[in-house]
């Protein structure tokens, strides 16, 4: 245990330095986050032994399968997971805030205010019959109680400022917005008081090409503006290519990679990363489809040994009996395969 | 040579209220056709509110053009009646959007398969009827001792968008309208639907209408495309053409903003002018209030000109070019 959580951890000197000019100490600290939900049908675990950090300014792509529990660990970093899941163990650092010890109204406080979460399908969460301003309002008073009224409408305007919409939307109801208004207003509200940390839950799934990237371009923009860390959770890695700086590729509840958006595209470690990244779409392979053979394990019965055995391409017969340990290999990407056992080794003795 | 499925000059206009104002044309006098003897893949592409779903239930029948005629095999769908309304229910499927939806959680897989069988009188046995199931599951790539028997929520999003196509290849049909059938559904599993969409056309001679806002699978399973805006055609031709240099400002921006898998292909620096939710001017070209190169003369609706055999884009930067009638616009469609 004492070797794997020393592997866990993240060394300092990981390789974004050419992306992220300033680095300062991380934003965001998660460590050995487990989420099990308890069904009629048994135990099913979501989030297993899941760690990573993350540097103010960094965009973080989350991507996986349905069911991989990538929405779970949004959920649980917010400690909004709903019986029958419950948060087993771990640790969600948010600068030096330890959400997971917080009290019920501590935590109350630091959503929105720490951290922020921008749900899937959040633009349908809007009150319609309530003004989009009040709604903002309220999330305002809820946090700042102190704060007087010509400060608070300040903060709204600022904020649709900053996501290019009219101030006269806190006028506004939702049913008068287009979708992808309605998702920016979201973004807005998400960051009314300048949390350190964003989860964008596929905020652009419903919305068309034009519209997607006008609001992927608006959370790029307003992240620059405060500052924060951004996690982008979602299976389309054309617009994680667009947008973000690392990948973490999560797989029945276990992050397999995590490496930069570009070593995830031109030389993906795991299988699994590998699969995903020959079944996309290109300009240049017109015609030909590559699916990833197989069906994503259900969480109840998941593989023994590595869970993506039963479809992975170089399955050896290490990989049915042993779960493979997340691996820092040399270039400071992690990767949970048994390929790079030897790599690993061989860096560490090094 | 007979036509299958052929528009005239087809309009859609909703209304609203009893005074019948500020009408909204979801589709613009649109002529379109497919042949019966050259299976294709044609993509209808567009963001929402372009009048795609209102083209895809217009050739379903489900909704009556406002304007113009509608003719399968010659004749219009509104007078079909008997057993040829029933080839034509038969021969014109759909797979829709959202392969949660489509399912009654009541029933197994089976009854979604046999109720076509029953009712178009497909099988004269039993075990007819399983044969033919067994058939249609496989040439989608499902193993039937997989879906046979089990219900809807025991099967992942990608099998059953795989079933709704099986039901559909179940009733042989000529034309295959395929409204978003990936957009639902994991990015891994996008791949296996489409290549079973696309042998389909190729081993079956289904023709297929891929309606869709994603360029980058439309580039990938069709031969031609036409792209929607509000309800009239901007461009039209050769996928390939299309994609690769599209010729209207409304096409380049859906292409510019295509997010591709490719690090060094990033999204283009033009800024996006946001839609105006207002009303703008019928008479005008749809795109001119979001154009950034909209002209004077934009306020006349543009002609389809035509850039080469296999393109035409409706807009004035290419009125240098001979315009095409738009009711010629089928044949700059390769087949």
């Amino acid at each position: 245990m004492q070797h794997m959580t020393a592997n866990m951890i993240e060394p300092k000197q990981s390789d974004t330095n050419a992306i992220v000019p300033a680095i300062s100490e991380p934003v965001l600290r998660v460590r050995n986050l487990e989420v099990t939900y308890y069904t009629d049908l048994g135990r099913a675990k979501a989030l297993d032994d899941v760690s990573f950090t993350l540097e103010a300014g960094q965009k973080l792509g989350m991507v996986g399968e349905s069911g991989s529990g990538k929405s779970t660990l949004a959920l649980a970093m917010m400690r909004m997971i709903k019986p029958p899941g419950r948060i087993e163990g771990g640790s969600v650092f948010v600068g030096d805030t330890e959400l997971m010890g917080l009290s019920e109204a501590g935590m109350r406080n630091a959503r929105l205010n720490k951290i922020a979460y921008i749900p899937q399908g959040a633009m349908n969460s809007l009150n319609p019959v309530i003004r989009i301003g009040a709604q903002m309002v309220d999330a305002i008073k809820a946090h700042l109680p102190g704060e007087s009224r010509a400060a608070i409408n300040d903060r709204c305007v600022h904020a649709l400022r900053s996501v290019d919409l009219d101030p006269g939307v806190f006028h506004m109801y939702a049913h008068e917005l287009s979708g992808g208004m309605k998702q920016r207003v979201c973004i807005a509200i998400g960051i009314l008081l300048e949390p350190g940390v964003i989860i964008a839950d596929e905020p652009t799934s419903a919305l068309d090409v034009v519209t997607q990237r006008q609001v992927m371009e608006t959370i790029d923009r307003v992240q620059d503006q405060i500052g924060a860390a951004v996690i982008l959770i979602g299976h389309d890695m054309g617009l994680m290519a667009q947008f973000v700086d690392k990948v973490a590729v999560m797989y029945a509840g276990r992050l397999v990679e995590v490496s930069t958006v570009r070593e995830i595209f031109t030389d993906p470690k795991h299988p699994y990363a590998r699969a995903l990244i020959s079944s996309l779409p290109n300009l240049d392979n017109k015609g030909v489809f590559q699916g990833i053979p197989g069906l994503a394990p259900s969480l109840l019965r998941i593989p023994g040994g590595c869970a993506f055995n039963p479809r992975c391409p170089n399955v050896m017969d290490v990989c049915k009996a042993v779960r493979p340990d997340v691996l820092t290999l040399e270039d400071g990407r992690r990767v949970a395969c048994h390929l790079f056992d030897a790599e690993a080794a061989h860096d560490q003795s090094a | 040579m007979t036509n299958l499925l052929e528009l005239r000059n087809v309009s859609k206009v909703y209304t609203r209220g009893l005074t019948h104002s500020n009408p909204t044309i979801a589709l613009r006098e649109t002529s379109l056709t497919l042949k019966d003897d050259e299976p294709t893949i044609l993509t209808v592409a567009g963001e929402s509110g372009s009048g795609k779903t209102t083209l895809a239930m217009l050739l379903l029948g489900f909704i009556d053009p406002t304007m113009g005629e509608i003719l399968y095999k010659g004749r219009n769908i509104r007078s079909l009646t008997g057993s040829e309304r029933m080839a034509y229910r038969r021969e014109v499927q759909a797979v829709f959007q959202d392969p949660f939806a489509v399912f009654n959680p009541f029933y197994t897989v089976d009854h979604l398969l046999t109720v076509p069988i029953r009712r178009f009188k497909l099988a004269k046995s039993k075990a007819e009827a399983r044969d033919r199931m067994e058939e249609a599951l496989t040439a989608v790539g499902l193993r039937p001792e997989d879906v046979l028997g089990r219900f809807p929520h025991q099967l992942s999003g990608g099998q059953r968008q795989r079933i709704n196509v099986a039901r559909a290849l179940l009733l042989r049909p000529r034309l295959l309208i395929a409204d978003e059938p990936v957009s639902m559904v994991d990015a891994s599993l996008r791949a296996n639907i489409l290549e079973t969409l696309r042998n389909l056309q190729r081993d079956y001679g289904v023709s297929i209408i891929y309606i869709t806002h994603d360029l980058t699978t439309a580039y990938h399973i069709a031969k031609s495309i036409v792209v929607l805006y509000r309800g009239g055609v901007m461009e039209a031709g050769d996928v390939d053409s299309v994609i690769k240099s599209p010729q209207h400002p409304y096409t380049q921006l859906l292409v510019d903003s295509i997010p591709w898998p490719n690090l060094d292909q990033r999204w283009g620096e033009h800024a996006i002018i946001a839609r105006e939710s207002g009303l703008h001017d019928p008479g005008a070209c749809p795109f001119m209030p979001r154009c950034p190169k909209a002209m004077d003369i934009c306020r006349n609706r543009p002609p389809l000109f035509q850039i080469t055999p296999h393109q035409a884009a409706a807009c004035y930067l290419h009125d240098k070019l001979p315009s095409v009638d738009a009711e010629r616009l089928s044949e700059l469609l390769p087949a």
